[in-house]
Order: C-alpha cells, then sequence, then structure tokens
C-alpha cells in the first residue's frame, strides 16, 4: 500500500532508472554505475529540464503568446554559457529563403578564391 | 538499437511543473528539451566518469555525479540533489530490510512475480538486485 502510493504522487523520481542507465551505458568508456549515481543522474536530469524549460521561458519570445516555443529554447542554448553543450543539437532555424541566399554568398566568396587557384594550375600544367 | 530517448509524458510532466498553469509547450519545444535531457546524461555521465577514473575506481558513485554537477556549473542542483539523496538511501535502506526478513526461498519466488508487474515496480526490483550484485564484488 505505501509503495503504491509513493508511485502515484510525491514520487522522489520520476524518469524511469532502467531508461537512464541504458543512456549512461551507452558511453563506451562507463564499467559500472553505482545505485545511488543512478539516482542522483536521473534526479539532477529532471532538474535540469525544469531549468532549461522555466529558463528559456522566462528569457524567450515565446511568452507573447503564453507558449514555450523550439526558438525559446535555441536562443537559451545560443546566449547562456551554462547551456551551451546544447548548441549544436538546437540550432537556430533561419528561413529557407535567407539560406539559400546564404549558400549563394558562400559559392561566389569560395570561386573568387579558387579560381585565383585553378588559374594558377593551369600555368603550371602548360609549363609541364 | 538501443532507445536513447526518454518517456514523453514524463518529460511533459516536468516541464509543466516548471512553467506557470496554461502554458502551452509545442511539440517542437517538447522533442528539443527531450533530446537536450539525453544529451545532459551523456555528459553527466562523461563528466562523473572522469571524476572516478581520477579516483582509480571503475564504478561511478554519488560523489562523482555531485563533482560532475559542479564541473558543469549546476551547483544550483547540489542542494536539492543532496537531500533527495538522503531520502532515497532511507527508502532503500528500509527496502532491503524488509527482504531479509523474508525466507530465501520466498525471495527468488517474489523476484520471478515482480517480473510480471509493471514497470515502476521492476525498476525497483532491478535495482535491488544491481544493488545486490554490485556489494558482492566490493566483497
Amino acid at each position: 500500500a505505501e509503495m503504491a502510493a509513493r508511485l502515484s504522487e510525491n514520487r522522489l523520481v520520476s524518469l524511469p532508472l532502467s531508461r537512464i542507465r541504458v543512456i549512461m551505458k551507452s558511453s563506451p568508456e562507463v564499467s559500472s554505475i553505482n545505485q545511488d549515481a543512478l539516482f542522483l543522474t536521473a534526479k539532477a536530469t529532471e532538474l535540469f529540464v525544469q531549468y532549461l524549460a522555466s529558463y528559456s521561458y522566462k528569457h524567450g519570445r515565446g511568452k507573447e503568446k503564453n507558449a514555450l516555443t523550439y526558438s525559446d529554447l535555441s536562443h537559451t542554448a545560443e546566449e547562456c554559457e551554462t547551456f551551451q553543450f546544447l548548441a549544436d543539437i538546437l540550432p537556430k532555424k533561419i528561413l529557407a529563403s535567407k539560406y539559400l541566399k546564404m549558400l549563394e554568398k558562400e559559392k561566389r566568396d569560395g570561386e573568387v578564391g579558387e579560381g585565383d587557384e585553378e588559374d594558377e594550375e593551369e600555368e603550371d600544367e602548360d609549363e609541364a | 538499437p538501443e532507445d536513447l530517448n526518454l518517456p514523453n509524458a514524463v518529460i511533459t510532466r516536468i516541464i509543466k511543473e516548471a512553467l506557470p498553469d496554461g502554458v502551452n509547450i509545442s511539440k517542437e519545444a517538447r522533442s528539443a528539451i527531450s533530446r537536450a535531457a539525453s544529451v545532459f546524461v551523456l555528459y553527466a555521465t562523461s563528466c562523473a566518469n572522469n571524476f572516478a577514473m581520477k579516483g582509480k575506481r571503475k564504478t561511478l558513485n554519488a560523489g562523482d555525479v555531485l563533482s560532475a554537477m559542479e564541473e558543469m556549473e549546476f551547483q544550483r542542483f547540489m542542494v536539492p540533489l543532496k537531500e533527495s539523496l538522503e531520502v532515497y538511501r532511507r527508502e532503500q535502506k528500509g527496502k532491503k530490510e524488509a527482504r531479509k526478513d523474508k525466507d530465501k526461498k520466498a525471495d527468488s519466488e517474489e523476484q520471478d512475480k515482480s517480473r510480471e508487474e509493471d514497470n515502476d515496480d521492476d525498476d525497483e526490483r532491478m535495482e535491488e538486485e544491481e544493488q545486490n550484485d554490485e556489494e558482492e564484488v566490493d566483497n
């Protein structure tokens, strides 16, 4: 009866320890994990989720529409040092049209430099 | 292939607890937070493992995880983590003592039975078995 009460409300931790363990063990250099360490990692992950969510909501623009948006999260990853380890998995999103313009610009910039090199190579070939 | 994702329902619940009532969480945002949480576990594990290796230990322990949190600049987690750990240890101790009171034969029957029960019980049972294994290794 006591265990049933714990499972429904006032759980010490909600994230399943078995799943946390699977993720931890996917790291090749980890041999074994003591029970307390497993529990602490799960608990820390919950605290992390709450911190990421509340920080992003507080500092983002989503709250103008009473929402937490992806943009709020990627903004946090970019602006806040503590969350910078997430920058690669929470990239900023840009409009497709802007992205295409960026690609075109990079291509033009690249050709200016490459063109010189190609000329040099051609000269070499002529000499050879 | 292993599932390195955390259950959506649980993640959603944890997010909701952190935000004011009625705030909408886009599916994209929830999915992103879930991925971030998995990455957090990997980062924390790697960091904790460095501390274990420094201590020439092969088993990650509580101290390693706490040191990792400090290293990752999540000092704000230290007090709630330590408090939770105390409660957890008391719970585990209580469960262990309850089990010791039972017959050894009854124990093995219970283990078989508990596998049919829901996941939460399995987690707890698995934890106890893991703990027993680790104790044997230490001995």
